[in-house]
């Protein structure tokens, strides 16, 4: 299995692979995005309470969960980078930091925007708020930390330990709603009950939910594959690749 | 797995579980203090600081909700099913506010027992549709099982 | 529906359309420069692997 891991894990195997899924995640992507965005603004009813600012649910949910799976993403990637020294895993991990960061400055600011005319503040200190806010304080302690240590491998390993011993604020985050009086509101979807919501609302944000997720893994690939061409620009793979295509000219 | 490998696996382990644990005492010492707000049976319980602010949670009492006709001035009563509590306050209410509605108030206690707010937020719950929706419950009497934020299933829950 | 309509969202528009545009302009600005970067690199390499051949041969 571990041998596996390795091969599937090799730079050049990683390179082809990541090839694929920006291709496809790609056009998945942007037909999600065209028919969510569709849902989202025409096809969708407005909320018995809320009216239409309920429409900004479905960039806020996303983008909320965005920031948690990629945070989840990164640090498994940084478990692989610890414990197998796998360089894809690294390359992932540093590529996840800076998307994660700005999905959750993205649900941090459209929530504000949603609680404005709602709940009648732009900002609360309950436990819902307060936890993503430090999620956005890890994802720019490990990208400081990265930056910060000189050679990459170290780097990578320092920031690890952290986005490992930081996953403890995803149950946090997501528990928060159910653990302390909070201004923000219970979960809507969950896994043991009945969404309570109409099913075009649904749809919508599901829609937009999957369309986000897809962006993600075509942004992230995207760019640990530019990390890993840089570093193994030297090694035979790459050579053949580039160089190959050179020689038939 | 090589011993090298299964070891670093085994420390990270460890560091994940003592923090998580660490985390979760801490958690549970600031268990009041995270809590955003009292509900009006802690205050009638006297658990509110006299001389300081604080936040009151609860459900707008149907049919409470007095205002001063000339200026903002209002006052409503706040219930979390089992004590109510009295809250003036002067303002502008945020959009959501209307009777039966979940609310938080920040402020103080008054003399008499009541809470001078400076601040009043408004708090829905996480059950959304449309509005003919409601309409149709509403016709069929049976919104309280259905969908009134906070009334139906969890009242004293959160607020 | 008219177009007014649609923009002014019941008296929403502002917080809504913000909402979106942060959205897009986030989530393009975070798209666009992997793939120069990319394009870069790709010629960069390219152009030394010719130089080292031409020194070899």
């Amino acid at each position: 299995m571990l041998a596996w891991l390795h091969r599937l894990a090799s730079p050049k195997r990683f390179h082809g692979l990541a090839g694929f899924f920006i291709t496809w995640c790609g056009w998945g992507a942007l037909v999600l995005f065209a028919s969510g965005l569709y849902y989202s603004l025409f096809n969708s009813p407005p909320d018995y309470q809320q009216g239409e600012s309920i429409r900004i649910m479905y960039i806020h949910v996303p983008a909320a969960w965005n920031s948690m799976f990629i945070y989840i993403t990164m640090a498994i990637a940084s478990l692989f980078v610890l414990v197998w020294r796998i360089k894809a895993a690294a390359a992932v991990a540093r590529a996840c930091a800076p998307l994660g960061a700005m999905f959750t400055f993205l649900a941090l600011a459209t929530g504000s925007l949603w609680g404005k005319p709602m709940w009648g503040a732009w900002w609360v200190w309950d436990a819902r708020l307060t936890s993503e806010l430090i999620l956005l304080f890890l994802y720019l302690g490990f990208m400081a930390l990265q930056s910060a240590i000189e050679d990459k491998d170290a780097a990578a390993r320092a920031a690890g330990v952290l986005a490992i011993v930081g996953i403890i604020n995803i149950p946090i985050i997501y528990y928060s709603v159910e653990w302390w009086n909070t201004l923000h509101q219970g979960a809507t979807i969950t896994l043991s009950e009945k969404p309570k919501m109409n099913t075009d609302m649904f749809i919508s944000l599901i829609l937009m939910s999957l369309a986000f997720k897809f962006y993600f893994v075509v942004a992230v690939l995207r760019k640990a594959r530019n990390e890993m061409l840089e570093r193994e620009q030297n090694s035979q793979w790459v050579k053949e690749m580039l160089g190959g295509s050179d020689e038939r000219k | 797995m090589n011993p090298k490998q299964r070891n670093r696996l085994i420390l990270i382990t460890v560091i994940v579980v003592c923090v998580g644990i660490a985390v979760t005492l801490a958690g549970i010492a600031l268990k009041e203090n995270i809590n955003l707000f009292y509900n009006p049976t802690q205050i009638a319980a006297g658990e509110v600081p006299k001389d300081a602010s604080f936040r009151v949670g609860g459900l707008v009492v149907e049919g409470s909700v007095r205002r001063n006709p000339g200026d903002l001035k209002v006052t409503f009563e706040l219930t979390d099913g089992a004590e109510q509590v009295t809250v003036h306050y002067e303002g502008i209410l945020p959009d959501l506010f209307r009777e039966g509605q979940g609310i938080i108030a920040q402020g103080r206690m008054n003399a008499e027992g009541h809470v001078n707010a400076s601040e009043v937020l408004a708090k829905h719950d996480e059950t959304y549709m449309p509005p003919e929706v409601q309409d149709a419950l509403d016709k069929a009497g049976n919104i309280e099982d259905a969908a009134a934020p906070g009334t139906s299933s969890k009242p004293a829950k959160g607020y | 529906m008219s177009v007014n309509e649609f923009f002014h969202m019941g008296g929403h528009g502002f917080y809504i359309w913000v909402s979106y545009g942060l959205a897009l302009v986030l989530m393009v600005t975070a798209f666009i420069p992997p793939i120069f970067q990319e394009r870069k690199l790709i010629k960069q390499i390219t152009r030394r692997l010719r130089r080292e051949q031409r020194e070899q041969s």
